[in-house]
């Protein structure tokens, strides 16, 4: 990787942390201060994001929001890929059964499109931020097992683990000498982009009224809200938007470069 | 005789898979708490007499114990009958039939699209300088990135509010489709442009493309004859997740322009609790990935013949 990319991932990295642990730093208002006078005001300095219909900064909307969205983003993450490792633990190193019991299991789940396994777990939780979560969780989590599972499985049946076993390697040394820092890039790899893509169901979820409610800063609440308006006040819509976009692709990239630099 | 037996070994698979899919689906179902006689009657709200909960339930088969219920829902489902729907009251097949076409069509036209869109940006990426494959990485993920829902607003923005030339809302027109095809093309095109290029390199830098170029093949013969011949396979691998995407990305790029179709009627389904429209939908959804899946692997076949021998053992 070069050092532009270094520098810049970097700042991109510490901005988001900055807006996500102190949001007052970057926008010191309230995101739910209500200003009926300011309502539907076009981006200006004043507010470089517009206002919304009762007048709250959007931009400062924004910022708060980020908190609120990677929250999200990343609990669905940790959800999913923990339930993907133990699935995936489970199938490499359990009897054959476990096995191709596992495998058929997320088979079946991964015929269901994700965002329709995610529906059906909102037919059955009801909306909220929680049920988001989990959700966007568990939908991701069989994509995630069976990536994990082959990669586990190669490991498991490669000459070196072979070798260790010869060696008279007990499982625990196998395990923290070959298979942890042979996955640990992998999987920060797909962390990163998990984490990304998280970001978008949720916020799908919420764009559809089924995630986090108004008036919460959260992204994808803001963008349905915004839709209502989209005809005059784009700005409503584009910028919390961006912020999606920007925390996907950063993580994108960033997941990218991870697996490059350990290749 | 020896393909007959793959595809029959393929189809047996699928129907297996398409029979535990059905049977997850029918105990996600009884799980989920509320009363469906409740929900056949129009919701909590409708303050249906005990006497109409009990004749929907007796309708509906929902006094019986539950592996009857199960037995009768594989009896329905093999002679192809889906139910009826609780708000409709209508079959579900109807329903679907009538909402199906648009979805298809849709979901048809972006696969394209985006299969268009990723084959352009891979191509110029693999062949440019160091400059133009860090911005061609940079344009795939950022189109990965974009949310369906947010793509759609910013394309009515600009092409409907500003310039007027195509409509926000969608009622069937072929004018119509074009930006909800584009908005359900793009992220897909990200993807699909990523995992190409990355073959497409890998094959212009290989031995069998200097050999060509030394037998003197130009370099448009050897990237068409071998550089995209490997850089579909990965590609087309994906092309049965790809679908099950679109199918996901419809639901919301259906909302976002108003356009009837099967995603909306999921939406509306499971928003009320329409059971026997979700399980249809559901099912039909996972046939439609294994079909797509089968159809991959016959296309692979004719490919990479290679890989298709060492299948047919």
């Amino acid at each position: 990787m070069s050092r532009t990319a270094k520098v810049f991932g970097l700042v991109f990295v510490s901005l988001i942390v900055v807006a996500a642990f102190f949001p007052g730093v970057l926008a010191p208002n309230n995101p739910l201060a209500v200003d009926p006078a300011e309502a539907f005001q076009t981006p200006s300095l004043d507010h470089p994001f517009g206002t919304d219909e009762s007048g709250r900064d959007v931009y400062t909307r924004v910022i708060h929001g980020t908190a609120d969205s990677l929250t999200i983003g990343i609990s669905a993450t940790a959800l999913g890929m923990g339930i993907a490792i133990l699935l995936a633990v489970v199938a490499a190193f359990g009897p054959r059964w476990i096995d191709a019991t596992v495998l058929r299991l997320l088979e079946v789940l991964y015929a269901i499109p994700a965002l329709l396994l995610a529906l059906l777990i909102i037919a059955f939780t009801g909306p909220g931020t929680t049920p988001a979560i989990i959700a966007v969780g568990l939908s991701t989590a069989p994509g995630y097992a069976r990536l994990i599972r082959t990669q586990l499985w190669t490991l498991v049946n490669s000459e070196m683990f072979d070798a260790a076993t010869v060696l008279g390697h007990s499982q625990w040394q196998k395990v923290r000498n070959h298979l942890i820092p042979n996955t640990l890039s992998t999987l920060l790899a797909l962390i990163t982009l998990g984490i990304g893509q998280a970001v978008i169901w949720a916020s799908a979820l919420s764009f559809l009224g089924l995630g986090t409610p108004p008036p919460a800063p959260e992204w994808g609440a803001m963008l349905a809200h915004g839709r209502t308006y989209l005809h005059f006040a784009w700005w409503m819509t584009v910028f919390p938007g961006v912020a999606i976009v920007i925390i996907a692709a950063g993580a994108t990239l960033l997941g990218r470069s991870v697996t490059r630099s350990s290749a | 005789m020896q393909l007959l037996g793959w595809l029959g070994r393929r189809v047996g698979a699928a129907a297996i898979l398409l029979w535990l899919v059905a049977t997850a689906i029918f105990i996600a179902i009884r799980l989920i708490p509320g009363d469906p006689a409740e929900a056949i009657m129009g919701g909590p709200g409708s303050q249906a007499s005990a006497e109409a909960l009990e004749a929907a339930r007796e309708q509906y088969h929902l006094n019986d114990p539950m592996l009857v219920q199960y037995g009768l829902y594989l009896v329905q489902l093999v002679t192809g009958d889906l139910g009826t729907s609780y708000t409709q009251h209508r079959p579900v097949v109807d329903v679907m039939a009538e909402a199906l076409p648009a979805t298809l069509r849709l979901t048809l036209v972006s696969l394209l699209v985006a299969w268009g869109i990723a084959f352009i940006m891979a191509s110029i990426a693999a062949r440019s300088n160091r400059i133009g494959q860090a911005t061609g990485t940079v344009i795939e993920v950022v189109a990965a990135a974009v949310p369906h829902f947010w793509l759609g607003a910013m394309l009515i923005i600009i092409f409907s509010t500003w310039l007027g030339w195509l409509p926000a809302v969608d009622t069937g027109t072929t004018i119509g489709m074009i930006l909800p095809a584009i908005t359900l093309a793009i992220p897909l095109s990200g993807f699909l442009a990523q995992i190409m290029r990355d073959s497409l390199v890998t094959a212009m830098n290989s031995p069998f493309a200097l050999a060509a170029r030394a037998r003197g093949a130009s370099k448009g013969q050897v990237f068409l004859r071998h550089g995209f011949r490997h850089a579909a396979l990965p590609a087309l691998n994906l092309t049965g997740w790809a679908v099950a995407t679109s199918m996901s990305g419809a639901v919301v790029v259906e909302e976002v322009f108003a356009r009837p179709g099967l995603g909306r009627s999921l939406l509306g389904a499971v928003l009320s609790r329409d059971m026997p429209m979700v399980t249809g939908i559901a099912l039909f959804s996972a046939l439609i990935y294994m079909v797509v899946m089968l159809l991959v692997e016959a296309i692979e076949a004719l490919i990479n013949p290679a890989a298709s021998r060492g299948e047919h053992q």
